[in-house]
């Protein structure tokens, strides 16, 4: 089964479904829609099986090539990275469809296509191995957001979906020129190619800038991030998921992909700009997230705090600190993705997001407490669930870069677990006063089947990381090596300890630890 | 060389102009009755004089002492030109049909041919004057076209605005040819490109700018864009679709063609022009179609802004800079027909035009397909990838940073995206909003089918038309270097 070319085929599936939709009526269209995000999970899963993790595998594989756009061509292919994010987005977006099953009513069969359009461009922009193949993806991603949040959206939907398109164009527009000069410099559009060119560190910085401006506003980093609460509170349901859960990656993605490998020199260089907006991000909108009274704004800044973290880690420059990074982004994109499903559920009953508006839910809904209560606690980064292993790493990570700016950006765990208990006391407990809020049902069963499956895999990804790092391991090791030259001096001059010699035995099973020791002991000859 | 083999080499033109003539015979004896045979005889002599393309007019060489190029370069304009041309044709006898006020008659027909000769010899035209004569025969049908409407004012303004400014305009070209013929001694291209790489006088720089402005003119590049919404608003839609693609291929290609055969060595002098009327087109086409309530009117403003990306290319200067102009505007002339060509089923119950931006709200419900059809025009006119308009983009600027241009590759995508908004804002109508009354205009056949298919050509389909377009204009671009 070699030559199946399955990452095609992921793409072909939505885009034969998304056609499908437009055709009939609303029912069918969203049984297509689901089924053919089901059959893409599928094929997620048959992927992540198939990808050959062990030591000496091939870095890029499923590669496909085609040259049949005469200046770019379709090339495919996915590492570790891509993998892990190629499933977060085949896992979230049946749960989207089925999200919205109820919750939107008006012209469901555009509505599903635009969905599942979404879904083959964030694929296609994972798996691109072409810098043109890739931008196209990347920028047309914005045509079904512009849609949904436009069309389905909130009261103040035109103005949000204005502001998304114009804001993440004008970001991007001036990376196209960079990509033009990179390809006109070293002669080629391969991606792989590219993250081993040597481009002369002066241009770099240019380059470095271009990209930074359009993944600076993908991501979104302070102080680009203010389309986001915008986009979050109008778009629909499912919007703010795919939003916070997949699109937002598609910045730390680039920073990976592009920023980190391609331009090491002025990464290195430029680490205090990124460390600084970080810092500042994570302290300042988790600030603004504590006096929210919209709770998807509240979810929505939470996100920049988080995604403020992924660059930290990112730029570390160290295993942890990408390993750490790419973790964060897993969880955050399960766990956001979760809260604005638990808004979602609410929202649609009582048709307000005011937090004023809830209050002792508890009593009525005890279910819908239970799977609220761990996403929050999901989303302060409680040990054992997702997000505690990748805020671990990330910050371990950047400790060793910059003590201070860690001791900044630790601050926004302390405030993620203020402003997000406060809204589950607020939500949650408290006495039942409010006649309506008393009279709403219980989550029923097609939203618990909506939020369980990303509660399964929040705990699975706090209590086995390794299965999520394993593929990633090697590609972080081959960018570490790759930015080793350009690394900047650390700050915390960490002492070898000398630790007890360890048991044979804990090599096998135990290969996470090991791993990250053996990566800190190197770091420590320094 | 024999008079026979320069003809052949002109055959397009000789097609045309003999069509045209004998057209004119039938349409004088025929009157009103003959107004069909001979709109469909009309385009057939443009596919006629398309066909005649395959032959030594488009194998390169010169004919009758270089007053006229068969190049491929030619080749392709005419191409796009008389696809263009046979398209405004086609879309008009419905439109008339269902206007009040003045019928069609068999003059149109007659008058895009002639204008397509003129414009073929436009482009093909490899010394100053067969220039300006082609230039002329253009300008002089199209002025009557943008009048065609005897009884409505607002195509009789349209028509004498555009002939004050075009007489103005050929006026300040032919004191530029003048300038340049009295200091280089010659109206042949190459003659004028030796004069201009040895020591360039004051006279010839004038010169220069003379032509660059008169050319400026009838691309309406800013900031000799005036004419150009008040005549696209005024005219009849079929003659604002064919001023909108035909001659505005046409005038970029002889703007092409001047530039870089006839002052290519005095590439750093006309380069200042071209990067500032690039820029300025891009921004006022952008924010001057922000305030716009006027479907016609705003895709004026989206020609201006076209252009200026299409100017992008030409300041190059290079190979790679022609080829991507002849392919911006290539797919610009697609977009442009497809947008008219919905504009054109834009009627209320009574069959009266509507040409307001509001008139569309809501159209994604009442007509899914024009809707999605306009959608894809508008989002390939932004430039948004998958969409063809993309590409072209991607084209000029490739062409511009390969030739180091960075600012003006920077300010040009800068530009964009005030650009975009107004593009986005017609979509935001059509998909956003509550319902306007219906449009009650259908297409009929051959418009059906014209709209399928240019959005299907723009839609991500059009990718796969990428290399062999590029090949093409490849090609074409050599022809000149």
């Amino acid at each position: 089964m070699a030559d199946f070319p399955i990452l095609s085929v992921m793409l072909a599936v939505p885009a034969i479904g998304a056609i499908a939709c437009l055709l009939v009526d609303a029912p069918k269209a969203r049984w297509i829609a689901l089924a053919a995000t089901l059959i893409d999970f599928a094929l997620g899963c048959w992927l992540w099986a198939s990808f050959d993790m062990g030591g000496h595998a091939a870095q890029w594989q499923f590669v496909e090539f085609h040259p049949v756009f005469g200046r770019f061509a379709w090339a495919l292919g996915i590492d570790g990275f891509a993998l892990m994010l190629i499933m977060l987005s085949v896992f979230l977006m049946p749960i989207c469809i089925l999200a919205s099953w109820q919750a939107i009513q008006k012209r469901v069969p555009e509505y599903m296509a635009a969905m599942l359009a979404t879904l083959i461009l964030m694929i296609g922009t994972f798996a691109a191995q072409d810098l043109l193949l890739f931008y196209v993806f990347f920028e047309a991603g914005l045509i079904p957001m512009y849609l949904i949040i436009g069309i389905w959206g909130g009261a103040n939907r035109i103005y949000a979906s204005y502001k998304f398109f114009l804001y993440t164009l004008l970001g991007s527009v001036v990376m196209l020129i960079a990509m033009l000069y990179m390809i006109g410099v070293a002669g080629t559009s391969s991606i792989p190619v590219l993250m081993a060119y040597d481009f002369d560190p002066h241009v770099q910085t240019w380059l470095w800038l271009a990209f930074f401006a359009s993944f600076a506003v993908k991501m979104p980093m302070w102080p680009v991030h203010t389309w986001l609460p915008d986009a979050h509170v109008q778009a629909p349901t499912a919007g703010s998921v795919i939003l916070a859960g997949v699109l937002l990656k598609l910045g730390g993605y680039g920073f990976l992909r592009f920023s980190l490998p391609m331009f090491p020199e002025a990464s290195s260089q430029l680490v205090w700009l990124v460390f600084g907006l970080s810092a500042v991000a994570v302290i300042y909108t988790s600030l603004v997230a504590l006096v929210q009274s919209d709770m998807k704004k509240l979810i929505a800044y939470s996100s920049v705090a988080h995604m403020a973290i992924v660059t930290g880690g990112l730029f570390a420059f160290n295993q942890q600190g990408i390993e750490g990074g790419m973790m964060v982004m897993l969880g955050h994109g399960l766990v956001s993705g979760a809260l604005f499903l638990c808004v979602g559920v609410i929202y649609d009953r009582l048709h307000t997001r005011e937090i004023d508006r809830y209050g002792g839910l508890a009593i009525n809904m005890p279910r819908y407490a239970v799977l609220f209560m761990l996403f929050t606690m999901a989303s302060v980064g409680l040990p054992g669930t997702s997000n505690f292993v990748g805020e671990f790493l990330g910050l371990a990570g950047m400790y060793k870069v910059s003590t201070t700016m860690t001791l900044l950006c630790t601050t926004g765990i302390i405030l993620g677990a203020a402003y997000m208990l406060y809204l589950y006391r607020r939500v949650v407990f408290g006495d039942l006063t409010k006649d309506d809020v008393r009279a709403m049902p219980d989550l029923n069963a097609r939203e618990i089947l909506t939020l369980a499956p990303i509660a399964a895999v929040v705990l699975w990804m706090g209590v086995y990381p390794e299965s999520f790092l394993k593929p990633m391991r090697p590609d972080a090791a081959r960018l570490v090596e790759r930015l080793d030259r350009a690394k900047p001096a650390g700050d915390s001059m960490p002492t070898a300890g000398h630790p007890a010699a360890k048991p044979a035995h804990g090599e096998g099973h135990e290969a996470a630890p090991a791993g990250h020791g053996e990566a800190a002991a190197k770091s420590e000859t320094h | 060389m024999s008079y026979a083999t320069q003809l052949m080499m002109t055959l397009p033109e000789v097609v045309l102009g003999i069509g045209a003539i004998l057209l004119m015979l039938i349409a004088a004896w025929g009157g009103q009755a003959s107004t069909r045979i001979v709109s469909y005889a009309a385009v057939a002599v443009l596919i006629g004089a398309g066909i005649s393309l395959f032959g030594p007019a488009s194998a390169g060489g010169e004919a009758f002492g270089g007053l006229y190029r068969p190049d491929m370069f030619a080749a392709f304009a005419k191409a796009v030109i008389f696809s263009a041309a046979a398209v405004s044709i086609l879309i008009a006898p419905r439109f008339f049909a269902t206007t009040s006020g003045d019928d069609l008659r068999p003059e149109y027909p007659v008058l895009i041919l002639l204008s397509a000769a003129g414009m073929g010899m436009m482009v093909s035209a490899g010394d100053l004057m067969s220039l300006y004569v082609g230039l002329e025969l253009q300008s002089l049908a199209a002025y009557v076209l943008a009048s065609f409407m005897r009884r409505d004012a607002r195509s009789a303004e349209a028509g004498l605005k555009y002939f004050v400014l075009g007489a103005l305009a050929s006026g300040i070209l032919l004191y530029g040819i003048s300038l340049v013929y009295g200091f280089s001694g010659t109206t042949l291209f190459s003659g004028i490109a030796d004069a201009y790489a040895g020591e360039k006088s004051m006279g010839l720089l004038f010169g220069l700018v003379f032509v660059f402005a008169g050319l400026a003119f009838k691309i309406s590049a800013v900031p000799f864009h005036m004419w150009t919404p008040d005549v696209y608003e005024g005219a009849p839609t079929p003659v604002t679709a064919f001023f909108a693609s035909a001659p505005k291929m046409a005038a970029m290609a002889m703007a092409v063609r001047v530039a870089t055969e006839a002052m290519g060595p005095a590439v750093h002098d006309w380069r200042q022009i071209v990067v500032f009327a690039a820029l300025a087109s891009i921004v006022l086409g952008a924010f001057g179609a922000i305030g716009q309530r006027n479907i016609k009117r705003l895709l004026a403003y989206s020609s201006i802004n076209n252009v200026g990306f299409a100017l992008i290319g030409l300041a190059a200067g290079t190979q790679a800079g022609v080829a991507s102009v002849l392919f911006y505007m290539a797919v610009y002339v697609v977009m442009t027909l497809g947008c008219f060509l919905i504009v054109l089923q834009m009627r209320d119950s009574e069959g009266n035009q509507v040409e307001t931006l509001d008139s569309m709200a809501g159209m994604s419900r009442t007509r899914p397909g024009l809707a999605l059809a306009m959608a894809i025009f508008m989002f390939s006119l932004a430039g948004i990838p998958p969409l063809l308009g993309f590409f072209a983009k991607l084209e000029v600027f490739n062409a511009a940073t390969a030739a180091g241009l960075f600012p003006l590759a920077v300010l040009g995508i800068i530009g964009s995206v005030p650009g975009a908004f107004y593009y986005l804002s017609v979509i935001k109508r059509m998909y956003f909003d509550e319902p306007a009354p219906k449009y009650a205009g259908t297409p009929g056949i051959v418009e059906g089918g014209l709209l399928v298919a240019t959005a299907v050509a723009i839609s991500p389909v059009g990718m796969f038309a990428l290399p062999c377009l590029m090949t093409w204009t490849g090609l074409a671009a050599k022809a000149l270097f």
